[in-house]
């Protein structure tokens, strides 16, 4: 039995360092704070290498299965003899996985930040809120039970909120989080019903006695139905609202492409690689109990996946804010993963789309972060988010086109690049289960290298600019992240994530399927070369496309609206009929009767004043008489 | 007496002990260098505080008239902890010029008052009991005395001389008519033969009167307020803290083991008098300017609420009462504290004076808004823990509607706390208190009453283990 108890720290550390920087960090040298922040996650990311050494490859395993370990519990709240508020961290396959991406990316975002953020106002706050975030983060991922993982979950949210506003004087960043806070909150309110219903019928937030294929969840059978739908998986679909929400996913997607108002780190850590991918780890972390007590809302999962994705792609293909068009990816990618997830059975190689998923969820961290901070490394040379204003920037900033091409490669899934071998798991996995979502799949996958590679060349080719200043590479400090991200995008591919994370912890053989493999890369070479054609050098193309398909255009450019419809819903119906009413309510019943206990308080404390008056005869009068009077009344009156 | 009984009594003795070598250092130091006894009384006090937190045998003494076990051991510590802060809060203003000629009276008396609790809570016998409530009163009304060149505060002292003295006599009254008809003043003994009939009810009714005054429960507390206003602020804090604390410890006590026959005539009682003290409490505190005097009414106030922990009987009941004056003394003394430093920095008293505090005491005015708060019982810090526990033990025992008082009492109380966080926090001031430095003791005293505000409320193994020590009927 390896000894895990270390682990603990890899929570308490962020906590300690969240602490020093916010509270002492106006004190410290911007620099320096920066640096201990740094230098702070550098060992948390050791202590989760070595974390993840120990379990994948010293720790014991049990018919071949890795186990799941608790490596610390102590109980916080207990509210009766079984249901209990724990505290803990659990290590399995998948905590261990996002143990490493979290504090890898996390680790990259502040080196990254020291030479981004540099002479910001604000540096250690800044640091000391990614603290808190990877803390959350880390919280969230070793949770060893659903409240645990709820109360993280919030945290995150919080963290979130904090970075999206950290330029809190600028109005639409203010916007953005507040936007980005009460969307997720919405859908966090599903996830708390959720639990409460789960909890209340299997009386235990406890993950393992959850998941256990003999546990409460998935041998009872019985429990009332609704709609046709039992009372689990009815649990089911609302703890997976949680996880819409925080994934942003369509109907909960519109907070997205608004946080980008943050600063690009974040978005690369939070609303790229990390937080965003939690609604993913969550279906995951109850994976059999969806699986197989309640498939129905496994398929709600892969359907509102594919549709996701498949809605970004085709808004990403008209926006021009750079930052943007990563966002919506990011949301098409998280789709693919939800939808493998909602392909995929239960154990040995019917596992395959949870093992894709996993696996995706890994590459996309490494080269969606990447492509994020390189976003954030032209930004940073030429001011302006928008490609319009950008192009020919390939000669001034070599690594940043380097990296960035790496990325782009990836994310069209060209071999033998990382984005190649989990997106084509993902695929297989889709073909075998469900044509249609194959389909949507094959087709968005074409979308994603278009896109992605219009990004590209419009940044990078195309006509030159006139910019204020001749663009300059950015600092070692932000490169050097950028190759390494690099180097993982294009290496981690070939981790055998098969023997590793699968869904029921026994490894199983995966192969690439030729069938699969070959017209998925060809679609993505049509995207490449599509965007190519139309964007690597000046043509008319693209107008004259968005001219003819002119309704078409204006709607997928407007994002389809959906935001005006969830304005409009809120405005005029919900604000109108249902709030108005109560507000009504509230300030003249609620505060009337309010009112007047305060009125008959003031009067009363009026009136009764002249008992207190200082004369200490009367003082004596009153107590006897007091005495007398409680005597008569209890002795006698009212026994 | 055999060393164990001395370990048995050490709370007594080594209070007794340091109530003399202050006297003695006293006589022994150079006038100009009075000072240092502070020092030496606090170092020697927390000394003492750290001793009584040790384990220690549980016992009787003196044919059963002292007894000791652990949840009584529990409350003297409880108390020492609260005179603790209060002695740390007060060594600014005894360093002040008028007060250096008698600084160890200050902690003779205090500390005689606390041996006088402690008898009163280790005590078996209604003897006992009355010596030690004696010993815990009469100088006190010294202590409010204390600045005697001061009209209000002599006048304060005089007043709850009379006051006790009336209360004592009829106290008395009620023992000498308990024990006419049991023929006990023991505690286990009286439990035995009580049958509650009408002259022994008479009798219960008195003590509970005698009890009344010292706890301030209406319509025995018109002494509250003008010897709380008229007393140094330390006094006041000790008074509405601490003497009431011990007080209250020692009610619950002789109500669970010697009254529980008639549990469900002081029930009534405890129930009328309940309501009639929170809301008059309230009453009066809306109305208050005077910061001393609005923290004299909201105690009252408190100390209805302490009594729907009585009410019940049970276990839950004693550890909640228990719980709730651990909570009171720090979240009470630290608003005390603020008080004091602030009076003593610029003799400002009244809620007027706080107006925009926040801009000039950033620190003081966190410090009291988190006090306020635990008193007002807003979660998450520890009033908010003690009241729950409060009413869920009245609750329990289907005491629906006096919980519901109770509630509707802490909105108007909320309401008056809040006042005064306004004017610290929103009101602006054209003449606001000078920003100030407190010292070393004073922060060091206000530090332990956050911490203790915040660590009583998260650590839920002290009430564990307050209830664990607590009984019921």
């Amino acid at each position: 039995m390896v000894n895990f108890g270390y682990t603990i720290w890899i929570l308490i550390l962020p906590f300690l360092m969240f602490l020093l920087l916010g509270l002492a960090g106006h004190k410290l040298k911007p620099k320096l704070s920066g640096l201990l922040g740094t230098i702070g996650l550098g060992i948390i990311t050791a202590l989760s290498y070595v974390t993840a050494y120990k379990y994948f490859f010293t720790s014991e395993k049990v018919d071949e299965a890795f186990q799941k370990l608790t490596a610390f519990n102590s109980v916080w709240l207990q509210l009766t003899e079984n249901l209990h508020i724990d505290i803990g961290i659990l290590l399995d396959p998948i905590s261990v996985m996002m143990l490493i991406v979290v504090t890898t990316v996390s680790f990259m975002v502040h080196i990254y930040s020291i030479g981004y953020m540099h002479g910001e106002k604000g540096f250690e706050r800044f640091f000391a809120f990614l603290s808190l975030f990877t803390f959350s983060m880390l919280g969230l991922v070793v949770a060893t039970n659903i409240f645990q993982m709820y109360i993280f979950w919030e945290l995150v949210g919080v963290s979130s909120y904090l970075l999206i506003g950290f330029y809190y004087t600028k109005p639409s960043a203010v916007r953005a989080s507040k936007k980005a806070f009460i969307v997720t909150r919405f859908a966090d309110m599903g996830f708390l019903i959720g639990i409460l219903i789960l909890s209340f019928n299997t009386k235990t937030f406890d993950f393992i006695t959850l998941t256990s294929l003999s546990g409460p969840a998935i041998t009872q059978t019985g429990g009332a139905a609704f709609m046709g739908l039992s009372v689990l998986t009815w649990s089911m679909i609302f703890v997976y609202m949680g996880g819409v929400g925080k994934s942003a996913m369509f109907p909960f997607h519109i907070w997205l492409p608004d946080a980008m108002e943050g600063p690009t780190p974040v978005s690369a850590l939070i609303h790229a690689a990390t937080m965003v991918v939690a609604g993913v780890y969550l279906v995951a972390r109850m994976f059999p109990i969806y699986s197989i007590a309640a498939p129905d809302a496994l398929e709600v999962v892969a359907y509102v996946g594919a549709f996701s994705s498949l809605l970004a792609a085709v808004i990403a293909c008209t926006q021009t804010d750079i930052k943007r068009v990563l966002a919506y990816s990011t949301m098409s990618q998280i789709g693919y993963m939800m939808l493998a997830l909602g392909v995929s059975g239960y154990g040995g190689h019917d596992g395959l789309g949870y093992m894709a998923s996993m696996f995706h969820l890994f590459t996309h961290a490494m080269f969606k972060a990447l492509l994020f901070l390189g976003a954030g490394a032209i930004i940073h040379a030429v001011h302006s988010n928008y490609m319009t204003e950008m192009g020919g920037l390939r000669k001034y900033l070599p690594i940043t086109h380097a990296t960035f091409l790496i990325a782009c490669l990836t994310i069209a899934g060209v071999p033998p690049l990382s984005g190649f071998f989990s997106k084509d798991e993902i695929l297989t996995a889709a073909l075998h289960h469900n044509k249609l979502l194959f389909a949507v799949e094959y087709a968005v996958a074409g979308l994603t290298a278009f896109y992605m590679f219009r990004l590209y060349f419009s940044i990078f080719w195309g006509k030159e600019r006139h910019y204020h200043h001749t663009p300059h590479e950015a600092p070692l400090t932000m490169t050097v992240p950028l190759m390494i991200l690099a180097v993982g995008s294009v290496f981690s591919g070939f981790i055998p994530f098969s023997k590793l994370v699968t869904s029921d912890s026994r490894p199983f053989e995966s192969h690439i399927e030729m069938a699969v493999a070959i017209p998925s890369v060809l679609i993505g070479l049509v995207g490449i070369f599509v965007a190519y054609i139309m964007y690597s050098k000046e043509t008319a193309i693209p107008d004259k496309l968005a001219t003819t398909f002119k309704y078409s255009y204006k709607w997928a450019y407007n994002k389809f609206y959906i935001d005006e419809v969830y304005l409009f819903v809120t405005k005029n119906i919900i604000f109108r009929y249902i709030s108005t009413p109560i507000a009504w309510f509230d300030r003249h019943i609620v505060d009337g009767t309010m009112n007047l206990i305060a009125l008959v308080t003031q009067l009363v404390s009026f009136r009764i004043r002249g008992f207190q008056s200082g004369q200490l005869q009367k003082y004596g009068y009153v107590f006897v008489t007091g005495a007398i009077a409680l005597a008569i009344i209890f002795v006698y009156l009212w026994k | 007496m055999s060393p164990e009984k001395f370990v048995i009594m050490r709370h007594e003795l080594l209070l007794t002990a340091a109530a003399l070598m202050v006297l003695i250092v006293e006589v022994f130091s150079h006038p100009d260098k009075k000072g240092k006894v502070i020092t030496l009384s606090a170092i020697c006090f927390g000394l003492i505080t750290v001793l009584g937190l040790l384990p220690s045998p549980e016992g009787e003494l003196f044919g059963g008239m002292y007894i000791t076990n652990a949840g009584r051991l529990m409350m003297k510590n409880i108390l020492n902890i609260g005179v603790l802060l209060v002695f740390l809060q007060s060594a600014d203003w005894l360093r002040r010029d008028e007060n250096s000629e008698k600084i160890s009276e200050y902690f003779v008396l205090m500390i005689s008052t606390l041996i006088g609790m402690n008898f009163m809570i280790s005590s078996g016998h209604f003897l006992m009991f009355y010596i030690g409530l004696e010993l815990a009163t009469i100088p006190i009304a010294a202590l409010a005395a204390y600045d005697r060149h001061r009209n209000i505060s002599a006048e304060a002292g005089i007043k709850l001389i009379l006051i006790s003295a009336l209360s004592s006599g009829i106290l008395l009254y009620g023992l000498s008519l308990i024990y006419g008809t049991t023929g006990s003043l023991y505690f286990g003994e009286i439990a035995t033969v009580f049958r509650g009939s009408n002259l022994q009810l008479l009798g219960f009714i008195f003590f509970f009167t005698g009890m009344a005054f010292k706890i301030s429960i209406v319509p025995f507390h018109l002494w509250t307020a003008d010897v709380y206003e008229g007393s140094p602020i330390n006094i006041t804090a000790y008074l509405s803290v601490i003497s009431k604390g011990a007080a209250v410890f020692i009610f619950i006590i002789v109500l669970f083991t010697v009254f529980p026959v008639i549990v469900a005539a002081w029930q009534k009682v405890i129930y009328v008098t309940s309501i009639l003290t929170m809301t008059i409490g309230n009453l009066f505190a809306i109305r208050q300017q005077n910061l001393k005097r609005f923290l004299a009414f909201s105690s009252i106030s408190q100390a209805g609420y302490i009594l729907l922990g009585f009410i019940g009987g049970n276990q839950l009941g004693m550890a909640s009462v228990i719980y709730y004056i651990l909570v009171y003394i720090f979240s009470n003394l630290g608003a005390f504290g603020v008080v004091l430093a602030i009076s003593n920095a610029s003799g400002k008293e009244n809620v007027d004076d706080y107006n925009g505090l926040y801009h000039t005491n950033p620190k003081l005015s966190l410090i009291m808004m988190l006090a306020l708060f635990s008193l007002a019982g807003i979660p998450p810090v520890a009033g908010y823990f003690g009241k729950f526990f409060l009413f869920t033990a009245a609750a329990e025992k289907g005491y629906y509607t006096l919980v519901i008082i109770a509630v509707l009492n802490t909105i108007i109380s909320l309401y008056y706390y809040l006042l005064i966080v306004k004017a610290m926090f929103l009101l602006k001031s054209d003449n606001p208190i000078e920003k100030f430095k407190s010292t070393w003791y004073t922060r060091f005293a206000l530090g332990l009453c956050v911490a203790g505000i915040i660590v009583t409320g998260f650590a839920s193994g002290l009430f564990e283990l307050i209830r664990n020590l607590s009984f019921g009927i």
